[in-house]
């Protein structure tokens, strides 16, 4: 097996060697959300469900058009899920409202935590999130990556290419 | 028992599960048996309206809605608080 640094071809991306990159590890979550779904939440429980799931800022976004509404709720619902899949909650308690969905002025989104879910992302580790969400007809779908800092354990279960 | 039925009805009506509701065992996973994080909200909010009680940010997690033996846990933990 040859192990030396490989020649790249010229155009290939190199990544430099990164104090950061080999010392934090990637985690990714990922979640879809049948839009209906949503539309039909709405309808059932109202002003409860929005509530429950959604802060101010979202539902004002969100709820701008009847239109469109059910889609951003529903890609929003999916970032949630794909952060917590991110964090690796098992048993601690969460709200949906602690984990928030931002638009800058260009209309990129990102996540926002707040009060213990902010606490929780500290203590494994977080250093960064990245977010990606998209709806098209029947389906919205988001994906989380997550940055943290290495453990023990991730360096027991370092991936070898072969 | 009382409490058991009306968890599965909820269940049937907006567990989106794979599998009848009413068939499942009380221990059953029902994440396992089709039921998608959204479809337990649905479900919390409808256990909400049925046993009128309403589920503390503290109790929202995934283990709480992951068996009809666990809702019944929780809800019997919530009714005796009130």
């Amino acid at each position: 097996m040859y192990t030396g640094s490989m020649p790249l071809p010229p155009g290939e991306f190199a990544p430099p060697h990164d104090e950061m990159a080999e010392s934090t590890a990637i985690v990714v979550g990922t979640d879809l959300v049948q839009v209906s779904e949503v539309s039909k939440a709405m309808e059932r429980f109202g002003e409860r469900y929005l509530r429950r799931l959604f802060t101010e800022a979202e539902l004002s976004y969100c709820l701008e058009s009847a239109e469109v509404a059910p889609s951003r709720l529903a890609a929003r619902f999916a970032a949630k899920e794909a952060a917590l899949k991110v964090l690796r909650l098992t048993d601690q308690s969460f709200s949906w409202r602690c984990i928030e969905v931002a638009r800058n002025p260009g209309g990129w989104c990102y996540l926002v935590l707040h009060g213990p879910m902010r606490h929780l992302a500290n203590e494994a580790g977080f250093v960064a999130f990245s977010l990606s969400m998209t709806h098209e007809g029947a389906y919205a779908q988001a994906v989380v990556v997550g940055q943290r800092r290495k453990t023990l354990a991730d360096e027991r279960i370092k991936p070898t290419l072969s | 028992m009382e409490t058991i039925s009306g968890i599965k009805q909820v269940l049937k009506e907006h567990g989106r599960l794979a599998t009848d509701a009413t068939a499942l065992a009380d221990d059953a996973d029902l994440y396992q048996a089709g039921m998608t994080s959204h479809a337990s909200v649905n479900v919390m909010l409808a256990l909400e309206a049925q046993f009128d009680v309403e589920f503390p940010d503290s109790m929202l997690k995934r283990g709480v809605f992951s068996s009809i033996a666990t809702i019944r846990e929780a809800l019997e933990t919530l009714t005796h608080a009130a």
